[in-house]
């Protein structure tokens, strides 16, 4: 069996605002995406801050939201934004049999507890009977919670009352591409006809840097353009993004629409040598291009802007056929790696409804400015800034 | 949508176990149809002042430096290669199909973060750490990330396409198996590696489940601490361990003259809405869960002949299995024996469930029930068989194997006889 996979809702929250319109008016307005970035929190690095969010619009009750730090926030708000939108929300029926499907990093640690911690082991020895006693009273047991990273499908079963079935991938931008990848292999196999899928990250956090800064991939303020950045060149982005996924039979017979249809996404994950990456872009290009029906689609890029990766992704982009017009996104969200995936495809959505892409991110570089810029299909990417390839084709459906 | 190829055996053609036990699944069958413990003092970190000091650590393995990540790659691997070299598929550093891996999540570990400080003196704040880092300490990135694990397992077995990482919970060595079922039934694969691996005993994380009140602060004798389903159990005990299953296509198993040491017949999921840490009282998820592993075996309650139970030792988790048990099998709940591998080798977590797993398939192999041991008060309502203190001869074809995780995660495997 082979079926197609609709997206019937979709929920993007990042610093650039919160839904679709909001983030198309704001990518084609370089001074407003330019505004949300901060570079005093974290200083000398630049984030990209969420934007406020109105919690109880999708947390209604206070105890949930006590129950979960910032990045379960997102995650709960951008899930309660594509179950409202796909018609979900608040049908018990539909939603005892939704499939949860969530890519999730840990959450937030307690950063004070940490620095008493640290500050008190000055002439101590690293462990032993006084780190336990600080631990044994400074740890917060709410706090664990809403730090494991299954808890994070947990606090949306429990404030969306999903609960179908509820899997937690892990492993940054690889994790957001196979929650997809898994929930549209098994639609189209008939293993499933509703999935609600998605990711977040919180990128504000200094413990967050602290696991990226040491591999000297995030770039000091200030930022240049994505595509011309040295190899310590990410700068990371808050994100939430969710989607429902379902088969078209099961969303017209309860007269849901289609927002896009995802028509093929394939990963794989390269060992990084040199050229290694692009040979797997390569073979996923040469499988998913026969559905492009000729013309190369626009692409909406996941490049994180570091490594040496980004400018083996921009050199695979520049030499696709057709020379297709590509935007890489993180140079306006901030890179947020498990959500990274997940916030592009639904970019790829508002740039399907618009019927072209926003204007680009870097207007001197020549794979975003070449090529028309209107979009009936969009492929997507994601290569992760350690691991991880894919690619994804999205098209409006006729 | 259950069409006959949706819902087919798929047979399990390698299995490799490493717990608190030991290496190896002739050694780990050996001390468990025995009855022996693997819980003991923890010698690790210092232990003053801990509520618990005891737990089913792995310490017989040589890794340095010990930190989450490490440990748990190095039980991967090992579990891997073990059921790699039974399945006898593929050839070194080629596996043939995908791979499931249900690891930790990853945090920074105490020992790293005041290593990081103490490169400078004073330095006692995260924008301290930031600048100390910028001088470069990549090892805290590998160490860091979760997928991390995953990557270096694709160094050494070379599995196809994009290699998944996951936790459920306590669930997530069997949503592991249940991915790895469901590619190959659907045909993404014909053979798939599905892993469980847990080596997180740390003073943090032992101290973040001492404060949720869930771990057994009977310390005093180490190996009599798990008593699931027993009348005084007070909580369960933290291990490590992992487990790897090679699941692959039945027919391609036979036409290339496999060994089947099993089957995964069926598996079922449910999450539960109630709360972060407690079942829903009225047992629906549980229930539901349970009812699915069958149903998509196309079997029924009849035809379950053992169960290897989550069994935790928790009160709240014992008493709600219990009651799940009885709303599901009715009558037949009290004939149905039932035990808890937890009562020897802790509770590893995230490779429970595909530990449990591979105990599940040896049970049916060696016609031999492991005993739940420590089961000294029975408790009243509790009325189900345990298999107490001693295995017991039996021959079940089937096995239910359930794995229930904090968050409301549940998955039921039901596993048959080769």
């Amino acid at each position: 069996m082979t079926r197609e996979v609709w997206i019937t809702g979709s929920g993007l929250i990042s610093a650039l605002g919160e839904g679709r319109e909001a983030h198309w008016a704001a990518f084609n307005d370089p001074a407003a995406w330019h505004a949300r970035m901060n570079s005093q929190k974290l200083a000398p690095h630049t984030v990209h801050p969420m934007t406020p969010l109105e919690l109880g619009r999708h947390i209604p009750r206070p105890g949930d939201q006590r129950a979960m730090g910032p990045l379960m926030h997102y995650g709960c708000y951008a899930a309660g934004m594509a179950l409202a939108e796909a018609g979900v929300a608040g049908n018990q029926e539909l939603l005892a049999r939704t499939h949860m499907i969530v890519a999730a990093p840990g959450g937030e640690r307690d950063l004070a507890v940490d620095e008493q911690i640290l500050a008190a082991r000055l002439g101590k020895p690293n462990t032993g009977g006084w780190l336990n006693e600080m631990m044994l009273t400074g740890l917060r047991p709410t706090l664990f919670l809403a730090q494991l990273p299954n808890l994070f499908a947990g606090n949306i079963s429990i404030v969306h009352g999903v609960s179908g079935s509820s899997r937690t991938f892990m492993g940054e931008e690889s994790a957001g591409v196979d929650a997809v990848r898994i929930a549209w292999e098994k639609i189209t196999a008939g293993q499933g006809d509703l999935f609600l899928v998605g990711g977040a990250f919180a990128a504000d956090r200094a413990e967050i840097l602290l696991m990226f800064v040491p591999y000297g991939l995030l770039h000091e303020t200030p930022v240049p353009d994505l595509w011309h950045r040295p190899v310590a060149g990410m700068t990371l982005g808050s994100a939430g993004a969710f989607l429902v996924m379902e088969s078209p039979e099961h969303a017209r017979a309860r007269g849901a629409k289609p927002l896009a249809k995802l028509s093929a996404i394939r990963a794989a994950q390269s060992n990084r040598e040199a050229g290694a990456a692009t040979a797997k872009a390569a073979e996923q290009w040469g499988r998913i291009a026969p559905l492009a029906a000729g013309a190369t689609p626009a692409v909406l890029s996941g490049a994180c802007g570091g490594g040496t990766i980004t400018a083996e992704e921009h050199e695979f982009l520049a030499g696709l056929p057709g020379a297709p017009a590509v935007r890489g996104t993180a140079g306006a969200l901030g890179h947020s790696m498990e959500a990274s995936f997940l916030a592009n495809v639904g970019l790829a959505i508002t740039c399907l409804e618009q019927g072209r892409l926003f204007d680009p991110l870097a207007p001197n570089e020549a794979i975003e400015t070449r090529g028309g810029s209107s979009a009936e299909k969009i492929l997507v990417t994601s290569w992760g800034h350690y691991r991880g390839e894919a690619l994804a084709l999205i098209e409006r459906i006729a | 949508m259950t069409g006959s190829s949706a819902t087919r055996p798929i047979a399990v053609t390698g299995i490799g176990i490493l717990t608190s036990l030991g290496e190896g699944k002739a050694e780990n069958w050996r001390r468990l149809s025995a009855g022996e413990s693997g819980i003991h003092r923890l010698t690790r970190f210092p232990i003053d002042g801990l509520r618990t000091t005891i737990g089913g650590s792995v310490d017989y393995l040589p890794i340095d430096p010990l930190d989450n990540s490490n440990f748990s790659f190095e039980m991967a691997r090992r579990a891997a290669q073990e059921a790699i070299e039974e399945s006898g598929v593929g050839s070194p550093g080629s596996f043939p199909g995908e791979m499931f891996l249900a690891a930790p999540p990853i945090d920074l570990e105490w020992s790293r973060r005041m290593g990081l400080a103490d490169r400078r003196e004073g330095a006692a704040t995260y924008a301290e750490l930031l600048e100390i880092a910028q001088e470069g300490a990549e090892e805290i990135h590998r160490s860091t990330i979760n997928g991390g694990i995953a990557s270096r397992m694709m160094a050494e077995f070379g599995p196809e396409g994009s290699p998944i990482t996951l936790s459920t919970a306590c669930a997530s060595g069997a949503s592991a198996i249940q991915l790895g079922v469901e590619a190959i039934r659907r045909g993404s694969c014909d053979t798939a590696l599905c892993i469980g691996t847990d080596g997180s005993i740390q003073p943090e994380a032992l101290i973040r489940f001492s404060l949720l009140s869930a771990l057994s602060v009977a310390n005093d004798e180490p190996a009599k601490a798990a008593k699931p389903f027993s009348k005084n159990r007070d909580g369960f005990v933290m291990a490590e361990g992992a487990a790897a299953l090679v699941l692959e296509d039945p027919d391609k198993a036979e036409a290339r003259g496999a060994r089947i040491l099993g089957y995964i017949l069926g598996c079922g999921e449910a999450a539960d809405t109630f709360h972060r840490t407690r079942s829903n009282p009225n047992g629906a998820a549980i229930v539901r869960c349970m009812r699915e592993a069958l149903a998509d075996a196309g079997l029924g309650i009849e035809d379950v002949d053992y169960i290897n139970a989550h069994g935790t030792g928790t009160p709240e988790n014992d008493k709600m299995e219990a009651f799940g048990i009885q709303q599901l099998f009715g009558d037949r709940a009290t004939r149905i024996p039932l035990s808890s591998n937890k009562s020897m080798i802790g509770h590893s977590l995230t490779a429970a469930g595909a530990v449990e797993a591979a105990f599940s398939l040896l049970t049916m192999q060696h016609e031999l029930l492991p005993p739940t041991i420590n089961h000294r008060q029975p408790d009243p309502t509790i009325p189900l068989d345990v298999v107490p203190n001693v295995a017991r001869p039996a021959k079940p074809r089937t096995v239910l194997s359930n794995s229930f995780g904090f968050g409301g995660q549940n998955v039921s495997l039901l596993l048959g006889a080769a």
